[in-house]
């Protein structure tokens, strides 16, 4: 299965007559961090919601040879395709391990389940150690801190060995130190693993992805590299209002201040 | 696997010593000081305490607010009574069958019971089909939450209905009673009355473990993590239905459990010992002594048991009130039962005033540890 890719064709998602996704195709390829951007109501999480079985969708989503839309949840995430949620959505009342613990059983026999656990799988190591979470170990996930929990989610998706990781959002409230983190992590595993992240951070986009889906009232508005992305005037307008062409040359020169200018226009 | 042992077992040896102490308790100090009748009122009190346990696995650790558990109870206690109703019958057909109509034949149905090898098959077999039924098409359908509650609770209404418009097939509102033999036991002897109880509370003590052992098994863990966040353990690729109905299926195993011990052991079984209030009764029980922790369903039962069978007697409009009052200070102040109790103090002690006490789940993550 290394090196199928995820082939999203003329996705459609309705919610009783309201179009939230109209048409979208994009696909994604291990190695590559994937990013699918655009305005609030975009239809971002729709798309995820559609492809990993949560909302039905009509058109098509493949996980190499195999249709995705149509199964049911758990039987997606058998196929390898994991995702993470908008608010972060850990066992509160489990501890790290625990939380990492249930994420493992996916490929446990149930027989095993009924036993207590006695050390800490390999898998699970490895890891806490690539998520910087290996000290917290006997710590509930409900105490940890923001940025620990969506890294407890990404290590939870690898300890399940996902094959695809939908992230929506994983950066938001983290601090710059911790983006960046989260970043290289993301490049990390990304280099077996597809990796298919929904922003609204357009510094953090442009720092880290390799290409871009942009998304506007449930249609692709624009696709390419950062750069690409960034040059189309149709971008620009969405993002910037009419003053697009104005504001166009300063988006290129003072990143931080028109990421700046996004979120407020944004929130 | 690496050695790391992470977590403390030093609870599950507390937990362990704990269901140890109530053994003893049970099985030997209990026979040595109590009079006969008390020991029949405990045994009685054991019985609802089997179905609390189960109860505490499905809604305690589960969140299944299982409010029907009388149908379980009903499937062990009428497979039972049959079969002792058939026992002390002897050739002849049952006494109330043949009260309206002398040259009434023995309900097909009725047939098999006189086995005691198919009765006892039936009494862990009945409720493992028709929870296991029930539970599929439930959590598949993904009704849970009141809607759940309701229909159990609907069902146990239907049930108790259904035995009291039979009369002459299961007695009716009368019941099953009279019972002279017990497996080939005479019933009437007191050596005999002290064996029953003790089944009965070595049952207990075995289903204790049972759930001494879930919880602290993986499958607890994902139990609880199914009943916080549904949702998410789907998205961990696992089907919640199907950790639901295990614990369904389980906690319908005990409830039939205790309502087969019940029937030797009180003598008579009627629609109203397994319908609706009979199985709310069981579920205030479990609030009562705390639905998620390891003791708590089986001492709050045993409590309202004792309760119910004192004041109950001497008091009963007065008892009514009391056991309403206590549910409503156990809900409003003591949100997870008696049980939660120690873990409270000990809170208040370590951390004093400024700290506000801490979240109700607590003790419950205590156990899950263990
Ligand atoms: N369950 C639902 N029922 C009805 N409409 C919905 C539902 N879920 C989403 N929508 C609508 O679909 C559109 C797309 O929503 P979606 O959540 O996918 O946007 P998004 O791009 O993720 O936005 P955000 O950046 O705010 O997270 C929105 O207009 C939203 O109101
Ligand atoms: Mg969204």
């Amino acid at each position: 299965m290394t090196g199928a890719s995820l082939v999203v064709t003329d996705l459609h998602v309705e919610f009783s007559g309201f179009v939230a996704v109209g048409g979208v195709s994009f696909d994604a390829h291990p190695g590559e961090v994937r990013f699918l951007i655009g305005p609030n109501g975009a239809g971002k999480t729709t798309c995820i919601d559609a492809i990993t079985g949560l909302t039905r969708g009509t058109g098509s989503a493949r996980l190499g040879e195999t249709e995705l839309l149509g199964k049911q949840v758990h039987k997606i995430v058998r196929l390898g395709v994991g995702r993470t949620f908008q608010t972060a959505s850990v066992f509160d009342e489990l501890t790290v391990l625990q939380n990492l613990d249930i994420a493992a059983g996916l490929h446990r026999s149930s027989v095993s389940l009924l036993r207590a656990r006695r050390g800490v799988d390999p898998s699970i190591e490895q890891a806490l150690e690539e998520t910087g979470l290996a000290g917290e170990l006997a710590t509930p996930a409900g105490i940890l801190s923001h940025g620990q929990k969506q890294w407890l989610e990404i290590a939870m998706l690898l300890v399940q060995d996902a094959k695809v990781l939908l992230l929506d959002e994983p950066v938001a409230g983290m601090s710059h130190d911790e983006r960046t983190a989260t970043g290289d992590l993301l490049q990390r595993i990304a280099v077996k693993r597809i990796v298919l992240v929904v922003e609204h951070d357009m510094d953090f986009m442009r720092r880290f992805a390799t290409r871009v889906t942009v998304l506007h009232q449930g249609k692709v508005l624009s696709q390419g590299t950062v750069a690409e992305v960034q040059a189309d005037p149709k971008v620009q307008e969405v993002y910037l209002g009419t003053a697009g062409a104005a504001t166009a040359a300063a988006m290129a020169v003072v990143p931080e201040a028109v990421a700046e200018t996004l979120k407020l226009t944004e929130d | 696997m690496t050695k790391l042992k992470p977590l403390p077992s030093l609870r599950g040896i507390a937990a362990l010593s704990g269901i140890a102490m109530f053994a003893v308790l049970l099985l030997a100090v209990a026979p040595a000081v109590l009079s006969d009748h008390w020991l029949n009122n405990l045994g009685k009190y054991c019985c609802w305490a089997i179905a609390a346990v189960g109860i505490g696995l499905a809604w305690g650790r589960g969140g299944m607010l299982v409010m029907g558990q009388g149908v379980f109870f009903a499937l062990g206690a009428y497979a039972m009574a049959m079969h002792l109703t058939l026992e002390t019958a002897g050739d002849r057909v049952p006494g109330f069958m043949v009260l309206y109509d002398p040259l009434a034949p023995l309900p097909a149905f009725w047939e098999p019971f006189r086995s005691a090898g198919f009765t006892l098959a039936a009494i862990v077999v009945l409720p493992v089909v028709a929870a296991g039924i029930l539970g599929y098409a439930l959590f598949k359908r993904r009704v849970k939450g009141a809607y759940f509650a309701i229909l159990t609770q609907a069902l146990a209404v239907a049930l108790a209905t259904l035995i009291s418009s039979t009369i002459r097939e299961t007695g009716g509102d009368t019941g099953l009673s009279d019972f002279k033999f017990f497996f080939g036991f005479v019933l009437n002897d007191p050596a005999n009355k002290v064996m029953v109880y003790l089944i009965a509370a070595a049952l207990l003590i075995v289903c204790l473990l049972a759930v001494w052992q879930f919880y602290r098994s993986r499958f607890g863990e994902l139990l609880v993590a199914t009943r916080d966040a549904e949702e998410r353990v789907r998205f961990l690729g696992y089907d919640p239905a199907n950790i639901k109905l295990v614990a369904f299926v389980v906690s319908a195993l005990m409830a039939s459990i205790g309502g087969a011990m019940f029937v030797p052991i009180v003598g008579i079984i009627t629609p109203a010992e397994i319908g609706a209030a009979a199985s709310i009764l069981m579920i205030a029980g479990v609030a009562f002594g705390g639905r998620a922790s390891l003791f708590g369903p089986a001492l709050g039962a045993m409590a309202v048991g004792w309760g119910q069978s004192s004041l109950g007697s001497t008091w009963p409009d007065g008892w009514t009130y009391i056991l309403g009052l206590l549910f409503v200070v156990v809900i409003l102040f003591l949100p997870s039962g008696l049980s939660s109790l120690p873990a409270r103090f000990a809170a208040i002690r370590r951390r004093p005033a400024e700290q506000p006490t801490p979240p109700i789940t607590a003790a419950e993550l205590e156990e899950v540890r263990a």
